[in-house]
């Protein structure tokens, strides 16, 4: 078959030596970052992705380095989750449930060794999903005209907030105020400036990078300033995480796991591919319909092995899931793949039908390690989970900073300019104030990276018919894409308030990062 | 409250927005749609879910009080300071002081800080300089 061609192309281009490195270092990095509580997927990759950049590193290495770290941060939040009651990250939420009176009973090994198995597993079928399901999507993007992809980057914009999205009005306010953002610079069709205001800087445009990283990344040493004065100062943190216990589990713990693994995965996939869901759905849905189909005894809550398993394969299947839309059509569906789509436009490569086409080494290079990432992040974390539980240890006040300095360090790489990294910190200051006012920030991301694309294909769309906008609706694909669009956007409104209510049952206090 | 002063704001800022947009200059040769309609739509999104914060406003916010704002504000200024002084003193002294202080104000004891502040830069320096040989800021000393 074709596909298996790509991907053993694909296996070539990934097994050099610098690209192994490369993957091992993601995943180890990725799994410290999605272990740290307040770093997560998304902020882990925005901070790494401006060095990859300035270290010189090609699209497919660089892309293989970032999306290791992606996948390792999804392996890695459980084991805060697991450990401390703390979810590393928002997918890792469902996996305290069961995960930590596991640990509390003594089995915090076993939690830790099935959970990395169950992630291993949800990740490593949801691989090979992508590589069918994308190639398929990508002949049905061929068909997109302009108009099409207008109303594709609506409906992405519409679904973004997620089923569970709080306050539509919010989702939407900062949808704008992406776009917005992605106004200012000279308007690349007719050459003239706009929002500039005559600051020479600005005409380029704001570098969507130096967005990323003040909005995730800066923002959340804010967060935890902030923390650090509402505390009573001189507090000790209390370092009662419990003893780790054997770390192999018995044959017939993982064998009573399997289905549950299996079943996760299939449901964590498809919620990752569907716009607006993610892996935050993914486990969450993977956990609920576990807890339907096989907790027949009530066990589920007090430490069952199968309640670790089904929303770790969920999430990471959902991972891997996640990275179908924006591969194949360039729209990332979540926060973390909307920081892997920056990826790829800062190496100027824009995603979609055509990356297949042109760029079938980065693509298939990318799947390919994808899996070797797999088997890395197994490896990784089986036997030396013992070492990452001990880097949770080193308190956030000596890690925080550290964030804060390599953000600039990146930043600084790029451009050389104290301007970008003054940018840097406006935008850290007002992802602080927005998350103050639950204002999403993952569609301000989008909508800077979208908003010249989107600009651009509705003014095409326009030309072509010759400003009559009734274009936008003609055929039956962009129809059918606003009627998604319209029905994803007012969904969340409709079914938001309950879901939302069963998902917050035991939410920490701690405001973990966005998927 | 909060919500409605952020809708106001918003409002604002979406007014700012669509008046700059029809004051951009237009160009002698334009597509059909031309550089203002699409900032003017955005303008106008901006504008109308602004409006529907203020009306429909959410609970409020825990703000920190007024020590944990100047917090904030300090660091700031310290951030601000150290983009600023970054190209001129260089990377190593800027960042170890501008470690430490994060590190102290996050609750470490001052010498725990300063430490913390001398490895830091000297980690960084030694990874991101020595091993990966990124170009960081050279400082009057060399380093």
């Amino acid at each position: 078959m074709e596909v298996f061609q790509s991907l053993a192309d694909g296996f070539a281009v990934a097994f050099t030596l610098q690209n192994l490195g490369l993957a091992l270092i993601g995943c180890f990095l990725g799994t410290i970052i999605g272990a740290l509580p307040g770093l997560g997927p998304s902020n882990g990759v925005a901070i790494l992705i401006p060095l990859a950049f300035t270290l010189g590193l090609g699209p497919t290495p660089a892309m293989i380095l970032l999306t290791s770290v992606y996948y390792g941060a999804m392996y890695g939040g459980r084991i805060s989750s697991i450990l401390l009651n703390i979810p590393g990250d928002e997918p890792a939420l469902m996996t305290t449930l069961d995960g930590y009176p596991m640990a509390k009973n003594g089995r915090a090994g076993e939690a830790l060794t099935l959970s990395g198995i169950a992630s291993f597993v949800g990740a490593f079928f949801a691989t090979w999903g992508l590589v069918f399901l994308a190639p398929l999507l990508v002949k049905v993007a061929l068909l997109f005209g302009p108009a099409e992809y207008f109303a594709l980057f609506t409906l992405a914009f519409a679904t973004l907030g997620g089923i569970a999205s709080r306050n539509q009005a919010k989702a939407v306010f900062a949808a704008a105020l992406g776009l917005g953002i992605a106004m200012i610079g000279v308007d690349g069709q007719t050459g003239v400036p706009r929002f500039t205001f005559g600051e020479v800087h600005l005409y380029d445009g704001i570098d969507f990078l130096v967005a990323i990283v003040g909005l995730f990344a800066l923002s959340e040493v804010f967060v935890f300033l902030e923390q650090a004065a509402t505390r009573n100062r001189g507090e000790k943190h209390q370092d009662n995480h419990p003893k780790i216990g054997r770390i192999l589990p018995e044959w017939s713990v993982i064998l009573s796991c399997t289905p549950s693994m299996l079943r996760s995965t299939v449901l964590g996939f498809l919620a990752g591919v569907l716009p607006g869901a993610g892996a935050s759905l993914g486990s969450f849905i993977s956990y609920s319909v576990e807890k339907r189909l096989v907790d027949k005894e009530g066990t589920f809550g007090t430490g069952d092995p199968r309640g670790v398993a089904a929303p770790e394969a969920g999430n990471n299947a959902a991972a891997g899931g996640a990275l179908v839309p924006m591969l194949a059509l360039g729209v990332p569906g979540s926060g973390t793949t909307a920081v892997l789509l920056a990826v790829l436009l800062s190496l100027n490569i824009t995603p979609g039908p055509l990356l297949f086409q042109n760029n079938p080494d980065v693509v298939w290079g990318l799947i390919a390690a994808l899996f070797i990432a797999n088997f890395v992040l197994l490896a990784l974390n089986i036997p030396m989970v013992g070492m990452f539980v001990r880097i949770l240890m080193v308190p956030t006040r000596f890690l925080m900073p550290v964030v804060a300095m390599v953000s600039f360090v990146g930043i600084y790489g790029i451009s050389g300019s104290s301007f970008d990294l003054l940018v840097m910190v406006v935008f850290g200051v007002l992802g602080w104030v927005l998350r103050k006012f639950d204002v999403p920030l993952v569609p301000i991301i989008l909508g800077i990276l979208l908003g010249a694309a989107m600009e651009k294909n509705l003014r095409r769309a326009i030309t072509i018919s010759n400003g009559d906008w009734t274009t936008l609706v003609h055929s039956g694909l962009s129809i059918t894409l606003w009627a998604i669009a319209i029905i994803g956007f007012v969904l969340p409104i409709l079914v938001g308030p309950a879901l939302r209510r069963r998902m917050s049952v035991r939410r920490s206090e701690e405001d973990v990062t966005f998927d | 409250m909060s919500d409605r002063i952020f809708g106001v704001v918003g409002m604002l800022l979406a007014a700012l927005f669509i008046w700059r947009a029809t004051v951009i200059q237009e160009s002698f040769m334009s597509d059909a749609v031309g550089p203002k309609t699409f900032p003017i739509i955005i303008g106008t999104i901006l504008g109308l879910a602004s409006l529907y914060i203020f009306v429909r406003p959410d609970a409020e916010p825990v703000w920190p009080r007024l020590g944990g704002l100047i917090e904030i504000f300090m660091a700031i200024v310290v951030l601000v300071a150290y983009a600023i002084a970054l190209p001129e003193l260089g990377f190593a002294i800027t960042t170890a002081i501008a470690t430490a202080y994060l590190s102290w104000r996050l609750g470490s004891p001052v010498w725990q800080s300063v430490l913390a502040g001398l490895l830091t830069s000297g980690g960084l320096y030694l990874v991101f300089r020595v091993i990966l040989g990124l170009s960081l800021a050279r400082g009057p000393l060399g380093f």
